[in-house]
């Protein structure tokens, strides 16, 4: 926690904890996240602004660290027997967070018995998908999504003599060349996440699968298969481009999007959610552009699937205290509210009408980069494979899966030898999870 | 006659020794047999089920390959972490040990590195040698070479050195220096009189009395690289490219903070605790006989 986040969130603590002196019993909503910067600071509206909207409830809002340290405070608390009432967790998180039986209160049911109106149809369901069951039953609340898309400076195309922006990977490789041949000789073009980029996404988008059981959504007895001919003739080129950096591997987080923001790299694939940062960070013309994919690949793209982060409700509280949470809920779903804090924060609306509210009011012909990644994700009815994906110990698999692609990229296995080996190993742990969530 | 104190009765030498018995046994006993027997048991996240599975754990371990490439990450990490900082530490030690002008402030800045926090100073370090935004990185690339630890295992590897021995060589510097400015000068004196040129000093006199101080110090920083190095490795590389900067404690730390897997991660780190203990009673046993107090 920095200084200022320590600050911002003791005043927080301070203003709710002195300023308001109920004259009845209030009962207190603990929400656990891990927004920080600009971020935060909307969190905190959004804590304030139902605080002041009844007078039953108190969401306090507490900034617990990065997105692992959030989850794992909450998972500390929750063996110690002191669980907040709502936490934040990432989209990798969702498996564990699901299979935890009695650790968490589902979303459609909290509603349901506090007697909350709630239509889970409201929500864009490329969003949601994510976080029901097969059912369609909605076990955590939607609050901040994005997707990937592709970063294009403008300014150093039109350099380089390239005159339309690339739309598929060949189209990119050549980009990529002709930037090179330009002067960005460190890199023609790189990604941050890289798994999510190269597996996760790239699976999603052309529609093949990266596990069976429907990624996972329809079980944990699933077994990875991202080592199909697509997967390896991709890998495959990355390899052979990453020899004289035409491809620069630029790390498994997002650490690096900075090569994007000091004009090294004009085209660079990552998180739609880095839009503030470009706008403050970037001396040229960008825009966003949806993911680039393989002409041959029948009825590509497909459509993209979300990252981001949920609010799941945790296990063992009153009814009095699940009422509470359900309201905030309610209040966080209402229209205006909703695509007010799209517009502000770059991430995704989540109901249907926010995102049309914001349509209609023209915001995206003057933003039209907060688009790409709504029209990536409802480029067409989700699949089997692209509805999302839900494995056990996914924040570890992921580190083994870019473990075995950089062992591919430095020159040590072949693409195929590469990808045999991310399945077996994820595989294996995904059996050993799927023996501790019974 | 012999006049050594004796204490008389049973009580007082238990109720004396209790406070550190106490902490010894609330800080270590419990956690370490808190860790053996998460070790027999696979359990979820949460700790909602949990199941006896006996040696299971460490047989998974031992059937990964991936344990014995951080065994051998282990073992090079932690040699050229601990020779390299103790090495750098007493150089430094004795050149400030010197009569300096100004030489309290060149022994404040040389200890301030100990009290920035392992990730923070994993963080500068990866700032400083990314391998585009470095300020010390770019330099390298221009000048022909391809400075680039995000690919290059080596290069993550001495990255990773790098930063652990800049965050151990304060705290190193510190008991050299305590060590040395309690050697009496008329000794070193008494050298240079007999004709002893400085480097013969130093070998001779200076070294063999700093031993019981390089002794510790071995220990200590035998145990720093085991346990304490997972908070850098996680900043600056997070154990890759391609696994080449997973130690052994940062797989801990990766398996069950990160992965969720207590079982495996346990079993880690009951390997690990063998490891050092083992080590440690080596040290104590050959290389104590060397120590002169």
């Amino acid at each position: 926690m920095s200084v200022r986040q320590f600050a911002a969130a003791a005043a927080v603590a301070a203003t709710f904890g002195f300023a308001v002196s109920p004259a009845h019993a209030v009962t207190e909503i603990q929400w656990w996240h891990a927004m920080t910067g600009g971020n935060n600071d909307i969190v905190n509206k959004l804590a304030e602004d139902f605080n002041a909207s009844q007078s039953d409830y108190k969401v306090v809002a507490t900034f617990k660290g990065s997105y692992p340290d959030t989850m794992n405070a909450g998972i500390a608390a929750f063996r110690a027997g002191n669980a907040p009432h709502i936490i934040q967790v990432f989209e990798v998180g969702t498996a564990t967070m699901m299979s935890a039986k009695g650790a968490i209160k589902p979303v459609y049911e909290l509603m349901k018995d506090a007697g909350e109106p709630f239509d889970a149809k409201a929500y864009l369901p490329a969003i949601t998908g994510y976080y029901s069951t097969s059912k369609g039953d909605m076990l955590s609340f939607p609050f901040n999504s994005s997707s990937m898309v592709m970063w294009i400076n403008k300014d150093e195309l039109k350099k380089a003599g390239i005159a339309e922006i690339p739309k598929t990977w060949p189209e990119v490789f050549e980009a990529a060349k002709k930037l090179k041949a330009a002067g960005h000789d460190t890199c023609g073009f790189s990604n941050a996440w890289a798994t999510w980029a190269h597996v996760e996404q790239f699976s999603a988008w052309h529609n093949v699968p990266i596990g069976t059981k429907a990624n996972g959504l329809d079980g944990f007895d699933t077994v990875l298969e991202f080592n199909s001919p697509l997967h390896v003739k991709h890998l495959q080129n990355l390899i052979d481009l990453q020899k004289d950096k035409t491809y620069d591997y630029s790390g498994r987080g997002n650490q690096s999007e900075s090569r994007f923001g000091s004009g090294e790299c004009a085209i660079f694939l990552t998180s739609s959610g880095y839009y503030a940062t470009a706008k403050s960070t970037a001396k040229f013309d960008f825009t966003s552009a949806p993911m680039p994919y393989y002409p041959d690949v029948q009825n590509a793209p497909q459509n993209s699937i979300i990252g981001g982060a949920s609010l799941w409700v945790m296990g063992g509280k009153t009814a009095d205290e699940y009422k509470g949470v359900a309201k905030f809920f309610s209040f966080l779903s209402d229209t205006n509210r909703q695509a007010k804090l799209h517009q502000e924060s770059g991430y995704l609306p989540i109901t249907k009408a926010a995102y049309e509210k914001t349509k209609a009011d023209g915001f995206y012909d003057k933003n039209p980069t907060l688009q790409t990644p709504l029209k990536e994700l409802t480029n067409k009815e989700p699949t089997e494979n692209s509805r999302g994906l839900r494995f056990g110990n996914m924040v570890q698999m992921r580190d083994i899966w870019a473990e075995e692609i950089e062992a591919a990229l430095a020159g040590k296995k072949s693409a195929k030898d590469a990808l045999d080996a991310a399945v077996a190993r994820g595989n294996a742990m995904l059996r050993t999870f799927e023996k501790t969530a019974k | 006659m012999e006049k050594s104190v004796v204490f008389n009765g049973r009580l007082l030498p238990y109720l004396l020794l209790a406070p550190q018995l106490t902490i010894t046994l609330i800080f270590f006993y419990w956690p370490a047999s808190q860790a053996i027997r998460q070790s027999f048991l696979r359990e979820d996240a949460f700790g909602l089920n949990s199941e006896f599975v006996g040696l299971e754990n460490y047989q998974a371990l031992f059937a990964q390959p991936e344990y014995y490439t951080a065994i051998g990450t282990t073992a090079v990490f932690s040699s050229l972490v601990t020779v390299l900082s103790l090495g750098v530490a007493l150089l430094f030690a004795t050149q400030a040990d010197k009569n300096l002008k100004g030489g309290s402030v060149y022994k404040t800045l040389m200890i301030w590195p100990y009290a920035v926090a392992p990730a923070i100073a994993g963080v500068l370090w990866f700032f400083i040698f990314h391998p585009t935004l470095g300020t010390l990185a770019r330099p390298l690339r221009l000048m022909g070479f391809d400075w680039n630890p995000m690919l290059n295992g080596t290069h993550a590897l001495i990255l990773v050195v790098m930063a652990a021995v800049w965050k151990q060589v304060a705290y190193n510097f510190l008991f050299f220096l305590a060590g040395l400015q309690a050697i009496p000068k008329s000794v070193i004196e008494a050298g240079a009189i007999d004709g002893a040129g400085p480097l013969r000093r130093f070998w001779t006199i200076i070294f063999p009395l700093l031993s019981p101080t390089t002794f510790f110090l071995l220990v200590v920083n035998i145990v720093y690289v085991f346990f304490e190095t997972f908070g850098i490795i996680d900043a600056v590389t997070s154990g890759g490219p391609a696994g080449s900067t997973t130690t052994m404690v940062y797989k801990v730390f990766a398996d069950g903070r990160l992965g969720g897997d207590l079982g495996s991660s346990a079993a880690q780190s009951v390997v690990l605790m063998v490891i050092v203990i083992a080590l440690t009673a080596i040290q104590f046993r050959y290389v104590e006989r060397k120590v002169q107090y």
